[in-house]
C-alpha cells in the first residue's frame, strides 16, 4: 500500500541509544535501542517474548517507575521534550493527549466498572478545556469513527457487554480521542481472532491515514508486520539486531536471528518441508551471553561473536544489521552452492 | 465384534454437546449447544485438524473425542466401539490409547510433582513396568522430546513454556498412545520455540505411529501440519477437506473469509481483506437456518430458513452451504504467498543447512550419550 509519507519530514519521535536496567539486575534489559518515526509512518518492533519490546514502549510512555527501571543512557525526543527526562506531571499531560498507547488485552485495560462512553470522555476532559457534554459528544464521534455499530446506544455499555474486537475498538477510540501525534500499539491484535484482527488492522490503517498519526506497533507476528509496517526494527534479548524498510527486512534479511525467525514461521502456502527452528531458547536476564546475545543459538556463530558485540552496520539504504558476518553468503559460501545444486 | 482392519480410528455420529446455565436465582436455564450434530471420521495415522475462531466449539469437540466431556447426544466410536457407553474402569483402560496435550503448559502440569513423577504417572496406571523400567523410560522419553534425562528430578516451574510443553508431550506419550489430541499445543509458544515443538510433534508422530488430532486457530500452523482439516463455525462443521484443496480453493464462504483474513508474511502480498464484518453471534441464540447467514455475503432467503447439510462436494470434500457450487465459480479465497526474494531464499537455505548440521549437539543427544555410558557401566 502506498502511503503518503514525507521522507524528509522531521521525525515526531526519535529514540537514540536507549538503555534501561531493572534495579538489581546484572545486565541492561534493553540496550542501544534507536529508532525514529515520522508523521504517518508505521514502525513495527518485532521480537519474541522477553526481547524488551514492551519494556521499550512502557518506558517511552513513562509507565515504568524510574525507581525500578533506571535509564542507563539515551534520549527519546518527542518534539522539544526528552520523554526520559520529563517529570511525572509533565508526562501525564502528554500521555493520552499527544502520545498514547493501546494494549494487548482490552479487557484488562478498560475499567470494568465505568461505562465506555465515560471512559473515553475522561481522556478528553483531562486534556482539553471542554464541557462534559462536549466530551461525551467527542466520545460518541470516536465510537462512530472506530465503526462501532449503533454507537449512541453503546455509549452507556460496560466493557463486559462488548466482544473482544469491540473492546479493542473502544481502546483505539480512547487512544485517538485527542488526535495524538504518536500512537504506540503493543500487540493490539494478538488476543483477537484472525477475522477480527483483519478488521482492527484495517481500522488502524484507515484512521492513521486520516490523522497522520505516527504508529509504533509492537508485535511478534510477521504477517501483521508485512501487512502494516513501513519500517521494521527487529529486537532480540534487549538488543536491536536489524532495522530497515519493510521490503528490505523481508527481501534482504541480514541478521541470523531475523533469518531464523522468518524461516521458523510456517507458510500459508504449500508445505515446503520441515520448519527451520532456532535451537535453544531466549536467554534470561541474569544469564545474558556476552558479545552478540544471539551467539549461543546462532548456527553461524564464531568465536569472536561471544567476545565483541557487533555494531549496527549499514548494509543497504537505511537498512542496518548487527552481525559480524553479514551478508552471510559472502562468509559461508560453500553451503549455498550445495543448497543451490540440490 | 470389531470389524476387521478399519482405516477409521475415531468416528463421531451426530455428536452434540449442550451446556446449561441457569440464569439468575429463579431464572430458567439456558442451554447452549457448543457442538451441534457433528459427524466426522479420523483416519488412522493422519493429522486431522479442527480450525475455527474462539467460541466455535473446537476445544469442546476435542474433549468429546476422548471423553474428557460426556456427549449430550450422538456417539464417539474409537476403533469401531462406542466409547460414550463405556463404564469408568473401561474408559480408564482406553485412556492408554487416547491422550491429550493441553494448550497452557503452565496450568496443565501439577506444580508439586517432579517432572519424572509427572511422566511416570501414566505408566503406573497403564503399564506393568517395574519401577526401574519406568525410570529408564522416563529418561528415554525426556530425551525423545529434546530434554535432558537429569531434568526428571526438577519441578515444572523451573522450565520455560516450550520446555513445559515438551514435558506435557512426554507425559502424553508415556502410556504408549495411539491417538494424541492437542488443544492448541503450540499457540502459547514463541515463534522460534513453536517451530521446535511442531517439528517434535511431527517426528514423534512418525516414530510412534500416532494419529494426531490438532485444534488450532493459526491457519499457517494448520497448513503446515495437517492432512485433513475441518472448519467449524458456531458449533458446526461448515467444511471438511484435505489440506491443499482447502487452501487452494475454499468452498464455504466462511472458510473463504478466514483465508482472506490471514496476514501474509510478505510486504508484496498486502492482500489481507476485511470480508467479514461483525462478530460471531452468541451461541445462546444461534441464527436460524445456516448459522453463518447473517454474516455471509452470499446469503439468500433460503439460508435464513433452511440449514444446509454437510454434503459431499468434489474430491473427497464436504461442505455445508446451499450455494457452494455457485460461489465456487468465482472463489476468491485462495491463499497465495508471493515468492520470496532470491536473497531471502538463499539465506533461509543457509540457515536451515547450518542449523541442521548443528542439531546433533543438542541436549537430546547429550543425554543419549550419558545414558549409553550408564548402561555401559551397568553392564
Amino acid at each position: 500500500m502506498s502511503k503518503a509519507i514525507d521522507l524528509n519530514a522531521a521525525p515526531v519521535l526519535s529514540v537514540e541509544n536507549l538503555a534501561l536496567r531493572f534495579k538489581g539486575a546484572p545486565a541492561n534489559i534493553i540496550d542501544g535501542i534507536s529508532f525514529a518515526v515520522r508523521p504517518g509512518e508505521t514502525l513495527c518492533i518485532v521480537g519474541e517474548s522477553g526481547c524488551g519490546k514492551s519494556v521499550t514502549a512502557l518506558s517511552l510512555m513513562g509507565l515504568l517507575p524510574r525507581s525500578v527501571a533506571q535509564v542507563m543512557s539515551g534520549t527519546a525526543m518527542f518534539g522539544d521534550h526528552d520523554l526520559l527526562e520529563l517529570s511525572q506531571r509533565a508526562m501525564a499531560d502528554l500521555r493520552g493527549n499527544t502520545i498514547s498507547m493501546i494494549f494487548q488485552e482490552p479487557m484488562t485495560s478498560l475499567n470494568p466498572s465505568y461505562r465506555i462512553g465515560d471512559q473515553i470522555a475522561e481522556v478528553v476532559l483531562r486534556h482539553k478545556s471542554v464541557t462534559r457534554a462536549e466530551a461525551r459528544q467527542r466520545a460518541l464521534q470516536m465510537l462512530d469513527r472506530v465503526k462501532i455499530p449503533a454507537a449512541s446506544s453503546r455509549l452507556d455499555d460496560y466493557p463486559h457487554e462488548l466482544s473482544g474486537g469491540m473492546r479493542q475498538r473502544v481502546m483505539i477510540a480512547m487512544a485517538l480521542a485527542n488526535d495524538p501525534a504518536v500512537l504506540i500499539a503493543d500487540e493490539p491484535t494478538t488476543a483477537l481472532d484472525v477475522t477480527i484482527q483483519a478488521q482492527i488492522i484495517d481500522l488502524i490503517e484507515e484512521l492513521q491515514k486520516e490523522t497522520g498519526t505516527a504508529l509504533v506497533m509492537i508485535t511478534h507476528d510477521l504477517g501483521v508486520v508485512a501487512e502494516i509496517a513501513d519500517r521494521v526494527c527487529v529486537m532480540y534479548a534487549g538488543h536491536m539486531v536489524e532495522d530497515g524498510p519493510v521490503e528490505a527486512i523481508f527481501d534482504d534479511p541480514q541478521h541470523p536471528y531475523t533469518i531464523g525467525l522468518m524461516s521458523s514461521v510456517p507458510s500459508v502456502g504449500p508445505r515446503s518441508g520441515r520448519l527451520a527452528a532456532i535451537g535453544g531458547m531466549v536467554p534470561a536476564i541474569d544469564n545474558m551471553p556476552s558479545g552478540c546475545r544471539f551467539t549461543p543459538r546462532c548456527p553461524f556463530a564464531q568465536t569472536n561473536c561471544a567476545v565483541s558485540q557487533p555494531p549496527l552496520d549499514e548494509l543497504g539504504p537505511s537498512h542496518r544489521a548487527a552481525c559480524h558476518y553479514a551478508p552471510l553468503e559472502t562468509v559461508f559460501p560453500e553451503a549455498v552452492f550445495q543448497e543451490a545444486g540440490s | 465384534m470389531r470389524p476387521p482392519t478399519r482405516d477409521r480410528i475415531i468416528e463421531t455420529r451426530a455428536l452434540t454437546k449442550r451446556f446449561t446455565s441457569s440464569k439468575g436465582l429463579f431464572g430458567r436455564s439456558v442451554s447452549v449447544s457448543a457442538v451441534n450434530d457433528v459427524s466426522l471420521d479420523i483416519r488412522r495415522g493422519e493429522t486431522f485438524s479442527i480450525v475455527g475462531e474462539s467460541g466455535c466449539g473446537k476445544s469442546t469437540l476435542a474433549r468429546l473425542l476422548v471423553r474428557l466431556l460426556p456427549a449430550s447426544e450422538g456417539a464417539v466410536l474409537y476403533e469401531g466401539n462406542d466409547i460414550s457407553s463405556l463404564s469408568e474402569p473401561e474408559m480408564r483402560r482406553l485412556r492408554k490409547d487416547l491422550q491429550f496435550v493441553f494448550q497452557d503448559p503452565f496450568s496443565s502440569l501439577n506444580p508439586r510433582m517432579t517432572v519424572g513423577a509427572l511422566i511416570e504417572e501414566p505408566m503406573k496406571v497403564h503399564t506393568s513396568l517395574s519401577r526401574k523400567e519406568r525410570r529408564l523410560k522416563v529418561a528415554d522419553l525426556l530425551t525423545k522430546v529434546g530434554l535432558r534425562a537429569a531434568f526428571a528430578n526438577r519441578y515444572p516451574h523451573e522450565f520455560s513454556g516450550g520446555q513445559r510443553q515438551r514435558i506435557g508431550i512426554a507425559r502424553a506419550l508415556a502410556s504408549g498412545p495411539k491417538v494424541i489430541v492437542g488443544d492448541e499445543p503450540v499457540s502459547a509458544l514463541d515463534v522460534s520455540v513453536q517451530a521446535q515443538v511442531i517439528n517434535l510433534l511431527e517426528d514423534l508422530k512418525a516414530e510412534f505411529d500416532l494419529t494426531l488430532v490438532l485444534i488450532a486457530h493459526d491457519l499457517a500452523v494448520i497448513r503446515h501440519m495437517s492432512d485433513r482439516i475441518a472448519v467449524m463455525y458456531l458449533g458446526e462443521i461448515v467444511e471438511l477437506a484435505p489440506n491443499d484443496p482447502l487452501y487452494d480453493k475454499p468452498l464455504h464462504p466462511y472458510t473463504q473469509a478466514l483465508m482472506r483474513a490471514i496476514p501474509i508474511a510478505s510486504p508484496h502480498g498486502r492482500s489481507m481483506d476485511v470480508s467479514l464484518t461483525g462478530d460471531v453471534p452468541s451461541p445462546l441464540a444461534p441464527p436460524s437456518g445456516c448459522r453463518f447467514h447473517p454474516r455471509c455475503p452470499h446469503a439468500t432467503s433460503l439460508c435464513g430458513t433452511e440449514k444446509p447439510a454437510l454434503a459431499e462436494a468434489a474430491d473427497a470434500r464436504m461442505v455445508a452451504c446451499h450455494h457452494w457450487e455457485k460461489i465456487a465459480e468465482n472463489s476468491q479465497g485462495s491463499v497465495r504467498e508471493p515468492p520470496r526474494s532470491e536473497n531471502a531464499e538463499k539465506r533461509f537455505a543457509l540457515f536451515r543447512e547450518r542449523s541442521q548440521r548443528q542439531e546433533p549437539v543438542t541436549a537430546a543427544t547429550e543425554t543419549q550419550i550419558k545414558l549409553s555410558e550408564r548402561s555401559h557401566n551397568n553392564a
